[in-house]
């Protein structure tokens, strides 16, 4: 059993794929491979196949929805003044806090859904994420891997499931996880955390009847903030600081 | 009911199979297309125990849910905890102490033997076998006590944190009281372990429990109809196994030498000696085998868990106020170290920008966090690879063909539980 780093391995797919894959990363020691919907397929047949990679096992496959990357739940008003420092103003409100057409691009992230896919070579002892965007917001299509791996089998029920996400090509694309009749798909951002209904048993019409939500709210208990300044650098630089001595 | 066709002959008919049913393993449902005892089809129905706990992530700040991961999978409750912690340790860079990482290295083990017993109960009295149950239970309850020494709870311990772990090892084990059944000489064999510090209690455990697994296996290993029942059941190919994304006992019961803490090491397996036990012919019998000498090799491990432990004390988590609240002391003269306890607990940590997938060898399998962060004190995405979700989505493959009984058998040797699989 050989061991490929994924220093390797990225440079192995790049001299491999050339044009037909997009951006290759390592971060965190992990080899992330963006790729097109329509080269998905193809690029996973060979990453299967190819003496280089053998990636046996699809591990792991989820779906990512990006509405929202990077944004707080309640927006700062501008940072310091004389004044004081910046403070939370209303966001929009809760639930879903905006539509895709009123997003705040991310230059990161131009579409939203995505299916990121875990593959794992026991022969090189190593593993690959692959991410793959769908081109269409409102109908996410992505195709599907269960040619290429039986076990994508149940990981892209889930994903369309949760997601929406739809997997041309899945020989039996039902949902996975939630109810029986369930309506939406759960994991999107803009779904609510509380759902859309809730079930009672409805003693008059002796069953359980599903209605709009009522019993709870919709709260923030902590809320979210993004801190993009340096941190952990400082954390550093102020543990070797020994403030406590002042 | 069967139809019966003109020729007389009997066709297929439908079949359901739980979700309320005792070898069911909580709430899973199977929806059998079946010829007589035959198993043609099988359609698991599951998300019974959906909680959406991915989703419950993102609206709660990192270390809030730490205490999820504990009931996903709520018989290895501290590996999957691992796995979640190390994936924000990754994307913040911080690393637990080596004390820490001794102690996630113990309890890993001591929750793989929980989970094994509890597997093994479980198994054997789906297959019939009710005694095995009551065994592994007993050793079973002095590895709770273990969790709730170092934790206070039970089960549900939240012990792992990112940057080390909640509190250091207690210099005393919990002991039984005395009690109207339990008093006198009882109470005093009862306690016997129990004089000494959680680590003293742990030695002692594991330098036993290699006897206690003799005494499961004189109870099955050899058992004609313990046997009957497992071997030759749900043959799985090692290059089926790795189509369908196994992983753990069931990839190596089929002959894959495969074991992350072996492969890709974290904590301090690096430093430990053990072995990986091996199946050759993939069926039930042999992933059982592959279990019960994954207990004998866990309790290996924890003694020389113990014994570099007893050696070397030492901090448990990491001198970074962003992520470790600071001491009380420090707060009754620091003003800094109070903003930062007060930052901690209420807005908790930000993590910078990124994504990890940090996996770990759980029990049951590979059982991995995909995190995705974008800056914020919340996690913008988790995902968790749960292993019993790839194993159980293989059953048609696995079961088809065979009669009805096997696939009890072959629920049980999944090892499913339903946290985990529905999540």
């Amino acid at each position: 059993m050989s061991q490929t780093t994924p220093e390797q391995l990225a440079d192995l797919l790049r001299s491999h794929f050339g044009d037909a894959i997009g951006n290759v990363r390592v971060t965190h020691a992990q080899a992330t491979l963006e790729v097109t919907a329509g080269n998905l397929v193809k690029v996973c047949t060979a990453l299967r196949d190819e003496p280089d990679f053998h990636f046996e096992q699809l591990t792991d496959l989820c779906g990512v929805d990006f509405l929202g990357f990077g944004e707080a739940e309640i927006p700062q008003s501008d940072t310091a003044t004389s004044q004081g420092f910046g403070r939370g103003v209303t966001g929009t409100t809760a639930p879903g806090r905006f539509d895709w057409g009123n997003r705040p691009l991310h230059p990161q992230f131009l579409r939203r859904f995505a299916a990121t896919v875990h593959l794992l070579s026991f022969e090189h002892n190593v593993r690959l994420r692959v991410r793959c965007f769908a081109p269409e917001d409102a109908l996410p299509v992505v195709p599907t891997l269960t040619g290429v791996w039986p076990s994508a089998d149940w990981y892209e029920r889930e994903a369309f499931d949760l997601f929406g996400i739809v997997f041309e090509g899945h020989p039996d694309l039902r949902r996975l996880l939630t109810d029986y009749g369930f309506v939406g798909h759960p994991f999107r951002k803009d779904f609510p955390l509380i759902g859309n209904v809730e079930v009672r048993y409805d003693p008059e019409a002796r069953r359980v009847v599903y209605e709009p939500v009522t019993s709870v709210t919709s709260r923030l208990t902590v809320a979210r903030v993004v801190r993009e300044d340096s941190r952990w650098q400082s954390a550093q630089s102020e543990a070797a600081d020994d403030w406590k001595d002042n | 009911m069967a139809d019966q066709d003109q020729a007389g002959e009997i066709r297929s008919y439908t079949m359901n199979f739980g979700p309320q049913h005792p070898a069911a393993h909580g709430v899973l449902r199977l929806v059998m297309e079946m010829e007589g005892e035959t198993i043609i089809r099988i359609d698991p129905h599951i998300g019974l125990l959906h909680r959406g706990t991915e989703k419950l992530a993102e609206s709660k700040p990192f270390n809030h849910s730490i205490g999820y991961m504990d009931r996903l999978d709520y018989v290895s409750m501290m590996c999957n905890e691992h796995a979640y912690v190390r994936a924000i340790e990754q994307l913040i860079g911080v690393e637990a102490p080596e004390r820490a990482q001794w102690i996630r290295t113990l309890f890993d083990e001591v929750t793989r033997i929980l989970n094994h017993l509890m597997w093994i109960g479980s198994n054997a009295l789906d297959l019939g076998a009710m005694a095995v149950f009551l065994y592994a239970f007993r050793e079973r309850e002095e590895l709770m006590d273990a969790y709730e020494c170092v934790s206070g709870t039970r089960m549900h311990a939240t012990y792992y944190r990112p940057g080390g772990v909640y509190r250091d090892l207690p210099g005393k084990m919990i002991q039984y009281k005395e009690s109207p059944w339990h008093k006198g000489k009882d109470l005093a064999r009862m306690n016997a372990w129990r004089e000494g510090s959680l680590l003293d209690f742990l030695d002692a455990f594991s330098e036993d429990f290699q006897h206690k697994v003799d005494e499961y296996e004189e109870l099955l290993t050899e058992n004609r109809i313990w046997k009957q029942r497992t071997v030759d059941i749900g043959i799985v190919s090692p290059e089926q196994a790795m189509a369908l994304g196994m992983s753990g006992p069931m990839l190596r019961a089929s002959g894959i030498e495969w074991d992350l803490r072996k492969k890709q090491p974290y904590a301090k397996y690096a430093e430990v000696d053990f072995d990986i036990p091996v199946g050759t012919h993939g069926d039930c019998y042999d992933r059982y085998l592959v279990r019960m000498a994954e207990m004998r090799q866990s309790a290996l491990i924890i003694r020389q868990c113990v014994d570099w432990l007893k050696k070397h004390p030492g901090p448990v988590m990491v001198d970074n106020y962003k992520v470790a609240p600071p001491k009380r002391e420090d707060m009754k003269e620091s003003m800094e170290a109070l903003i930062h306890w007060f930052k901690l607990f209420t807005e908790g940590y930000s993590v910078p920008a990124g994504e990890t997938y940090a996996a770990v060898e759980a029990p049951k399998g590979e059982f991995g966090c995909y995190l995705v962060s974008d800056g914020a004190n919340k996690p913008f995405r988790v995902h968790l690879r749960a292993p019993g979700f790839a194993h159980l989505s293989s059953i048609n493959e696995t079961t088809k063909g065979h009669m009805l009984p096997d696939v009890v058998a072959m629920i049980g040797t999944y090892d499913l539980v339903f946290g985990e699989v529905d999540r």
